[in-house]
């Protein structure tokens, strides 16, 4: 049929614009980073000296080792909270629809009015304010992650099993290690990968909590002030770097969530 | 009798349909006559759906024509096409009430507001919808959805209606109720139904002529009574109703036999000193006086209100034959598991087929 | 309280009281700064006002404000009227394929947001690549100032927040039943009145979702009007950080943030509102 041949060719246009308009500004980067001038205005030759020399930059390096700390320590809190949410919610016999609600609030609220709310709290608290603060800031929408990516495979969860277990003479703590516990593990890790690249992408609020002094600054601070008060080219190395390191803990984590449904 | 000699309402010629490298259909022509009600039957997978769809204009064929009276409609769009399509989803919209998923596709014919609202009303009237009007899908019943997409797709006043597995949805008690109820409606709109089902009983209860699909090809098309009592080759006989197989050869004499049985059958166009299989209907099994025809033993009894249906090992075949008898009579007796009987067979009622 | 909810309670106290320490209270405790006074010196002082509402409404801020809703409006327009066709031409690809382009249309939205800015400041420079572009294509005039304008900051709302918008209307498309697109076309209806009488009111609800996600974000941003607006367009996320952090003022920009959720708040229940109307769509998407 033309008229289905037509339509199939319009479909694939659009896909090539649209995916074109949302990787072409990240590919130029990419490139970029590997451009010997680093200017956009002409291309130099391939050069890794802008990744040598970030190598080379103690503040990056020191942003970059706040960043770990602050996603690794908030990811484990909040993978272990966030999955005890979830189950929590799954085995309800009624839905709350109070707790459904602050559950999903933390994606929603705007992260500027999250960042000035902890802000006025920690210093109402007089808490002087470092990474651990923004480690308890970042822990509020890491769970909310964690805990709708475990939900989802709850949601498919056959409970029957866990009455099974029982029914087989385990004790209710047995089971959950010994049954549920293993047919959650890969949402739950699932769930703690996109927190931990939340957590090392995320600016506004980690900006409002971290406190006066370069001491606690993280990546994306150390990012705004580079793009806002003098741009080098070294950002495109660093930028290239942390894509890549995001992207590729996300594919594992979208690989687990697969693995997972066809289970 | 008087066959009518006009062209056929709609005529398949030849159609052919592919997909990827499996084939849908290879080869079907149909001619479908004014006000039949018509019923393609076959498994899933035979192609019935498939030419279906072509009809309706959801699929174009890969060769071969469809016609409408004498327009060709093969590569006509759906909505251009006058005859419409009851989906075995019903494929209501959720978003209309009962009332505005009537009016829709008066809508679509640009007919004027009061002689749509006086067409929903009166389809409502006649598919006793009325009350249910302002309903959306979602609270409407198994039942009333299938009426509500039935009375959609009449509303248009199609050439020919196409119904895809139509009661496939309903519980058993409601389905039959509505097989009389379709086939009702469809006497008194008068308008030819083409109707896709893989239950025989269905095609059975309610076509006017049934056509058996299997692996893309028409087996057999013919009145109920035709496939039901002359099925043209095995596969036919065991799909339409319940059927009894015995294996066995037809002699230079020109009779069947297995297991040292022999039996008087019609030999028309079967090859003599050659293999053959005997087809014969459990009601056609007689139970006979101790003594004469085959010996067998009762190894199973299932009672079904009317009748009782015997599971008979013989030496004939290595599964039980199935024997239909009274619930209550003089075989009362013959009806207990592990009674010795003697079965006979109605020969004028034997098929024989050869591959 | 049966044992069985006690121990689901248990299970999700931990959260909910983080939660509620960290998020609810400090919350509640901006509500009550947003009817305070402004302190001297930063800080507050207990005197009840509501004067910092009024403020809002102050002509200088009013302006400010509907600025705001004006680029978020844009962005999310043009966000909808890209992503509908993107999210409509996935559902066209071959079902294997659908997931992986899916997962490649929403991977850039969980990268890094500041990189992705920053992305468009590199296109968008005088010195940059689109400016250079044209230079090459024969163009010899002044080079384009792009940057730095309200066009500029729509640009990076909409590319930032493009993928989740794609992925609520997918998500509305796919739990579409086919067989009612085919049902219209039974009925008569062409392509284009199938796509405004069923296909449109059907997905709503991903549209509302997207529509509602982007604006809310956009509304309260403070990293694109800073970066490609320059500092320029004052959305009511930089006036709430200036309170914060250069004016001082915490009681105007407590007020500030209030409104913001205010307008999240009302946003969500409108949408589920939209959403509730087709509510006949998840029971039609079951049997699907």
């Amino acid at each position: 049929m033309a008229d289905a041949l037509r339509i199939k060719l319009t479909g694939r246009g659009i896909l090539v614009l649209v995916f074109g308009f949302l990787y072409l500004p990240i590919a130029v980067l990419v490139l970029l980073s590997f451009n010997e001038s680093g200017l956009p205005t002409s291309w130099s030759g391939f050069s890794l000296r802008w990744y040598v020399s970030l190598a080379g930059n103690s503040d990056i390096l020191h942003a970059a080792w706040n960043t770990l700390v602050v996603a690794v320590v908030a990811t484990l809190i909040a993978t272990v909270l966030g999955t005890m949410l979830a189950i929590g919610m799954e085995t309800r016999k009624r839905r709350s629809t109070p707790l459904e609600a602050l559950a999903f609030s933390p994606m929603v609220i705007p992260d500027i009015v999250l960042a000035v709310a902890l802000l006025t709290l920690f210093s109402r608290l007089n808490v002087t304010m470092g990474l651990h603060t923004i480690i308890i800031s970042h822990v509020i929408f890491d769970l909310a992650f964690v805990c709708s990516v475990v939900r989802a495979r709850l949601k498919n969860f056959d409970f029957s099993i866990v009455e099974a277990s029982r029914d087989l003479g385990a004790s209710s703590f047995t089971t959950f290690w010994r049954v549920t516990f293993p047919v959650l593990l890969p949402a739950i890790v699932a769930g703690a990968l996109l927190a931990f690249t939340l957590s090392v992408d995320e600016f506004i609020i980690a900006f409002f909590t971290a406190g006066a002094g370069r001491a606690s600054i993280t990546l994306p601070m150390q990012i705004y002030s580079m793009i806002r008060f003098g741009v080098t080219p070294e950002i495109n190395a660093l930028a290239t770097l942390v894509m890549g390191v995001s992207a590729t803990v996300l594919l594992i984590s979208q690989w687990l969530n697969k693995e997972q449904m066809t289970r | 009798m008087t066959e009518p000699l006009s062209i056929p309402v709609l005529s398949v010629d030849r159609v052919v349909k592919h997909f990827g490298k499996t084939i849908a259909v290879d080869g079907i022509s149909l001619d479908i006559r004014e006000n039949e009600f018509f019923a393609l039957l076959g498994p899933s997978g035979c192609g019935k759906t498939t030419l279906l769809r072509m009809i309706a204009g959801f699929e174009v064929p890969d060769s071969g024509s469809i016609h409408l009276g004498d327009r060709d409609i093969t590569r006509e769009a759906p909505d251009k096409r006058p005859l419409n399509l009851m989906f075995q989803s019903y494929a209501l919209f959720p978003h209309m009430t009962v009332w505005q998923n009537l009016a829709y596709g008066l809508e679509m014919e640009r007919l004027p507001r009061g002689e749509i609202a006086s067409r929903v009303d009166d389809m409502l009237k006649t598919t006793d919808l009325v009350a249910l009007s302002a309903r959306k899908p979602a609270e409407l019943s198994g039942g009333q959805k299938q009426r509500v997409a039935l009375a959609r797709a009449l509303i248009k006043r199609p050439k020919v209606l196409l119904l895809d597995e139509p009661l496939g949805a309903l519980d058993k008690k409601l389905r039959e109720k509505m097989q009389l109820e379709l086939k009702r409606l469809q006497h008194e709109v008068g308008i030819t139904f083409i109707i896709v089902t893989h239950d025989q009983e269905e095609a059975l209860v309610m076509a006017d002529r049934i056509a058996v699909l299997r692996d893309g090809h028409i087996l057999q098309c013919g009145t109920p009574q035709d496939i039901y009592e002359r099925p043209a080759n095995r596969f036919v006989a065991g799909f339409i109703g319940m059927m009894n197989f015995i294996e066995g050869e037809i002699g230079s004499d020109a009779l069947f036999r297995a297991a040292g049985q022999a039996l008087v059958c019609d030999m028309h166009g079967l090859k003599r000193s050659a293999p053959a299989v005997l087809a014969v209907r459990p009601e056609h099994i007689l139970l006979r006086p101790e003594g004469s025809g085959v010996a067998g033993t009762v190894v199973d009894v299932a009672y079904h209100g009317l009748d009782r249906q015997l599971y008979v090992k013989t030496a004939l075949s290595q599964a039980p034959l199935q024997v239909r008898v009274a619930a209550a009579g003089p075989e009362e007796a013959a009806a207990r598991t592990g009674a010795s009987v003697s079965l006979g067979f109605d020969a004028a009622a034997c098929r024989l087929f050869q591959e | 309280m049966s044992s069985q909810t006690a121990r689901s309670n248990l299970m999700a106290l931990p959260a909910i009281a983080w939660l509620g320490l960290f998020m609810i209270v400090p919350c509640l405790i901006v509500f009550a700064y947003a009817f305070l006074t402004r302190g001297l010196y930063g800080g507050v002082e207990y005197t009840l006002t509501s004067e910092n509402f009024a403020r809002v409404f102050d002509p200088l801020y009013a302006k400010i404000f509907l600025t705001s809703v004006r680029i978020a409006g844009l962005a999310t327009l043009f966000a909808i009227l890209i992503a509908y066709p993107a999210a409509y031409a996935i559902c066209l690809a071959p079902k294997r394929m659908q997931p992986i382009l899916l997962f490649f249309a929403v991977l850039p939205f969980w990268s890094n947001y500041l990189i992705r800015t920053y992305a468009w400041i590199v296109l968008l420079n005088r010195e940059g690549l689109i400016n250079n572009l044209l230079r090459w294509l024969g163009y010899d005039g002044e080079p384009l100032s792009l940057l730095y304008s309200e066009g500029a900051v729509i640009v990076g709302l909409v590319y930032n927040y493009l993928p989740f918008v794609i992925l609520a209307i997918y998500s509305s498309l796919s739990r579409l039943n086919g067989d009612l697109i085919e049902a219209s076309r039974d009925l008569g209806a062409g392509r284009v009145r199938t796509f405004l009488r069923v296909t449109l009111p059907l997905t709503m609800p991903g549209v509302a979702a997207g529509g509602v996600f982007i604006f809310v974000l956009s509304i309260g941003n403070f990293v694109t009007p800073a970066l490609l607006g320059g500092g320029r367009f004052q959305m009511i996320g930089n006036l709430v950080y200036d309170q914060f952090l250069t004016a001082n003022d915490w009681p105007f920009g407590a007020a500030l943030g209030m409104v913001l959720i205010a307008v999240m708040i009302g946003l969500l229940l409108l949408q589920a509102r939209a959403s509730a109307r087709f509510s006949g769509e998840t029971a039609e998407a079951k049997h699907g």
